[in-house]
């Protein structure tokens, strides 16, 4: 094994996981908004819901696709990359991840299918039971995989076997229940409501502005108001509570996303931190005074050690090399992501209170240009909050245990993983470029082509009767 | 349980996720490759399409359920197979997003060099991954170049050896008769009527490929390899497939693919039990090949894991069954009925 292919393995499994990541959160939230604007049709018979339904469930649909063709790489990539690795954890992360299909992947798709193909072929109520089911399936799906990641952040219930050297699963509840994993959980699937909820305005937001489907968007944009006041609010408290579970169980990633080199107490929180080019010590910063001892324990005055005493000790304990993650990518991660955080929650709170105070408020200024490119933000936010997490992570693969050195398939040479970098990048871009054209299509031709897709047949083919 | 016992288990449920998506994907591939040829106008390729439209994924899910179970309870397996059959499994996976992304995009624009394209890429999505397991289940068998610290040592062309490359021919027919049988079943009309005459063709050439790579089984030994004796198995497979030829003439739709079916399972059949308890057959020394019992997790994971599956394999298995139940109408290319 040499350097090059850790590298390409590396870029690699970056570049897909983020690029399956950014379609996995829409598909999470966005399918319960269709579930729920499907059952109020079902309840109430009002046209509009039906027309959000059909509408809405379309845009899943195509963002639907693309996470799922991504998604079976993910599932190939740990043997075919990671081949140390998978020998190493196959006892435990393999679990998770084979429940995960058993029992999430196999729903998703199923029920899917009966929802899209079911309409007036099966019962009603069947073809809204199936959405439901899709929408769980997906986020079961999440919380399987989260599990099996949550147990790389912070490995439990396993044991060293000392004869093969790998990790043995000794408690499989401890391994679901890991706390780590379960506010993975809350901050994802928090996540996946807002993401849904800002497309949802955005795109509603588009259409009043041009006075179009007027009952459809404002009860959209409502409902999406709502919601990712919440979702956006409870995407924050994970968060913070993350970060509190993050200096107890990973230190150093802690010390990393704050350019904090040494220990202190209490320890001051890092606007603005400039480092030396060697990314190892610090040329000048802006800092609150002990807020990040609040952070990190809720009280003004506790310990929080610096990047250059864990270095040390890590040292001592696992023998020579450099223990600090990659700090110019934690640190800036850790702060376009909070800091989102924060501009979400005021962007939607904002746009809910004007909906609750005004019936017309799609007149207002901020209205023009606001939701619309507030889009952005959680796509931005959630590849920080995975680059920070991921890269924070390094040089470990599994916490503690297993160093990514180590994990990478020995028998790969450079032009194999060459070939495959860029077949995958230009295979990905393509489908980028061709989902972004459809979703553009369908977000703005409204619900009209959602409803009567069916009527729109071409006629023969050119040159098919060859 | 002992941990012997369950390995033993665990290596047949590996082989039932493998046949059922053999079995399932098989014709998912078949109609796949079929859909430019049998397919003359958009109405028509579309029945194409619906007729698997509601399962593809579903079936694909067998695939990855057969990925995620080998790497949970034999991780080692998984590792080696993986990261040695590394570009075949690269170009696999391109024909599975070419595939899966067409499928829902084709019907997003009516302009039909726009679903033209789409169509060729599900045609090449099919086509790719059949030919590429095909071959890849062959050189199992016939063994792969694996050392002492289990890594595989060859590289994509290693694969491409005679008996590979008839095992992917093999199975690519296989696949394209199953898809057609599946066709003259679920269509209407004349559409049905071409689906049955394609069977008719192909069942001659897969025949031929079929004797020939049992032939070629037997003669150069990869027979001996395991310790459990397939029985009548393959007999039976290739009587199956013979008295298929029959029934397709005879316009014995059901019948036709449940001879097809059965000749895929009872070929998946063989095959494991030609390989047991060897999961991997290294070609360099008997002594390095993978087997349940050095690549197999812990005594504790493969039980929790036998309860899960215990559990949830029924539940899968009766919602799947449910979804073919009621979608079981045949489908006509009459505008009013067909799903974009
Ligand atoms: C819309 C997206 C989004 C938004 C607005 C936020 N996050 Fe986040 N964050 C993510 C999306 C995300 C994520 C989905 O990308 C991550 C990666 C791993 C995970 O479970 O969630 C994440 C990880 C992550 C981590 C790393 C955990 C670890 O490695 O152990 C921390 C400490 C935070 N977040 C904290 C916050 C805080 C304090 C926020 C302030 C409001 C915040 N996040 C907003
Ligand atoms: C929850 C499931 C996930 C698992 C099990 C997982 C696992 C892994 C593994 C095995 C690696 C390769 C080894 C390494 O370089 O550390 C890795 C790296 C990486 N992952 Fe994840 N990952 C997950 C989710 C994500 C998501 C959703 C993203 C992004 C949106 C992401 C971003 C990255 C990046 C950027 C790297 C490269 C880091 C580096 O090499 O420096 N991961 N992850
Ligand atoms: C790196 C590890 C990951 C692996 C191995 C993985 C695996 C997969 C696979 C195989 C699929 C396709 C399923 C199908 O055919 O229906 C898929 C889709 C999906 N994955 Fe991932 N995934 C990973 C990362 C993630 C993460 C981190 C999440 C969520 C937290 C996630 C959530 C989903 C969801 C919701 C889908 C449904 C399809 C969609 O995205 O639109 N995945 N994933």
């Amino acid at each position: 094994m040499d350097s090059t292919t850790l590298l390409l393995s590396r870029w690699q499994f970056g570049l897909t996981t983020v690029f399956h990541w950014l379609f996995v959160p829409l598909t999470l939230g966005l399918g319960w908004f269709v579930a729920y604007m499907q059952t109020r049709y079902y309840q109430t018979r009002d046209e509009t819901y039906r027309k959000m339904a059909k509408f809405w469930g379309k845009l899943y649909l195509i963002n639907f696709a693309v996470g799922v063709v991504t998604g079976i790489v993910q599932e190939f990539q740990f043997g075919m990359n990671w081949s140390g690795y998978s020998r190493f954890v196959g006892d435990i992360f393999g679990a998770p991840l084979a429940i995960e299909a058993l029992l999430a992947f196999f729903m998703e798709s199923t029920f899917l299918g009966v929802w899209i193909f079911g309409e007036g072929r099966v019962p009603e109520k069947v073809h809204l039971a199936s959405i439901w089911l899709a929408a769980l399936g997906s986020n079961l799906s999440a919380i399987w995989i989260l599990i099996a990641n949550g147990w790389m952040q912070h490995p439990v219930g396993y044991v060293i076997n000392e004869v093969t050297g790998r990790a043995e699963m000794t408690d499989f509840f401890a391994v679901i229940g890991n706390p780590k994993a379960w506010i993975f959980i809350w901050h994802t699937l928090a996540d996946g409501f807002a993401m849904a909820s800002f497309i949802i305005m955005g795109i509603s937001a588009w259409h009043l502005l041009r006075k179009q489907y007027v009952d459809v968007y404002k009860r959209s944009f409502q409902m999406a108001a709502l919601v990712g006041t919440i979702a956006s609010v409870l995407v924050f408290l994970g968060g913070h509570t993350m970060g509190q579970y993050m200096y107890e169980s990973q230190p150093m990633k802690f010390a990393a996303i704050e350019a904090h080199w040494e220990t202190s107490a209490p320890a001051d929180f890092s606007i603005l931190t400039i480092g030396d080019l060697s990314g190892k010590r610090e040329v000048w910063s802006i800092r609150f005074p002990a807020v990040l001892s609040f952070l990190a324990c809720n009280n003004f005055s506790c310990e929080v050690k610096g990047v250059n005493e864990l270095q040390a000790e890590y040292e001592a304990k696992y023998g020579p090399g450099d223990y600090i993650p990659l700090m110019v990518v934690t640190y800036w991660t850790f702060r376009i992501m909070m800091t989102i955080g924060f501009i979400m929650i005021a962007v939607a709170a904002w746009a809910l209170y004007e909906t609750l105070r005004k019936p017309d408020f799609e007149n207002a200024k901020w209205f023009k240009w606001l939701p619309f490119w507030a889009i952005s933000l959680p796509y931005l936010a959630n590849i920080s909050g995975w680059v920070l997490t991921e890269m924070g992570r390094q040089p470990w693969i599994v916490y503690g245990l297993l160093k990514v050195q180590d994990a990478v398939s020995p028998n790969l040479t450079p032009l194999e993983l060459w070939i495959s970098l860029i077949g995958y990048t230009a295979i990905y871009g393509t489908l980028a470029v061709v989902m972004f054209g459809l979703m553009k299509k369908y977000a703005t031709a409204g619900p009209d082509l959602a409803m009567h897709e069916s009527v729109d047949v071409a006629p023969a083919f050119a040159g098919a009767d060859d | 349980m002992s941990h012997q016992t369950l390995q033993t288990i665990w290596f047949i449920l590996i082989a039932i996720l493998w046949i059922g998506f053999f079995f399932l994907e098989g014709f998912d591939f078949g109609v796949g490759m079929l859909l430019p040829f049998l397919g003359k106008t958009d109405e028509e390729r579309r029945a194409i399409i619906n007729t698997i439209g509601s399962v593809w994924d579903g079936n694909e899910v067998w695939l990855l359920t057969a990925g995620g179970a080998t790497f949970a309870a034999f991780p080692h397996w998984y590792a080696t197979m993986f990261s040695g059959f590394y570009l075949a499994l690269f170009l696999l996976l391109v024909g599975l997003i070419l595939r899966g992304v067409s499928f829902e995009y084709r019907s997003k624009n009516p302009d039909p060099k726009w679903r033209n394209r789409f169509d060729w890429m599900i045609f090449t999505g099919s086509l790719l991954p059949s030919v590429l397991l095909g071959t890849a289940f062959a050189n199992l068998l016939r063994g792969v170049p694996i050392d002492q610290s289990m890594t595989y040592t060859g590289n994509l062309f290693t694969l491409l050896n005679p008996y590979g490359l008839l095992g992917g021919l093999t199975t690519t027919a296989v696949f394209l008769l199953h898809g057609a049988n599946f066709l003259s079943l679920k269509l209407d009309g004349k559409l049905r009527e071409e689906a049955r005459a394609a069977a008719g063709k192909i069942w001659g050439v897969a025949v031929v490929l079929y004797i020939l790579l049992a032939i070629f089984t037997y003669i150069s030994g990869y027979w001996a390899r395991g310790m459990v004796n397939p029985g009548i198995a393959p007999i039976t497979a290739l009587v199956v497939l013979l008295a298929a030829g029959y029934t397709i003439r005879q316009k014995m739709e059901g019948w036709s693919f449940a001879l097809v079916a059965l000749n895929i399972v009872l070929t998946q059949v063989t095959f494991f039990s030609l390989m047991f308890p060897n999961v991997m057959i290294s070609s360099l020394n008997p002594a390095w090949n993978l087997t349940i019992y050095n690549a197999s997790s812990s005594q504790y994971t493969l039980t929790v894991m036998s309860i899960v599956a215990l559990i949830f394999v029924p539940i899968v298995l009766a919602y799947q069954g449910w979804t073919y139940y009621m979608f079981r109408k045949r489908i006509s290319t009459d505008k009013k009925s067909l799903v974009y």
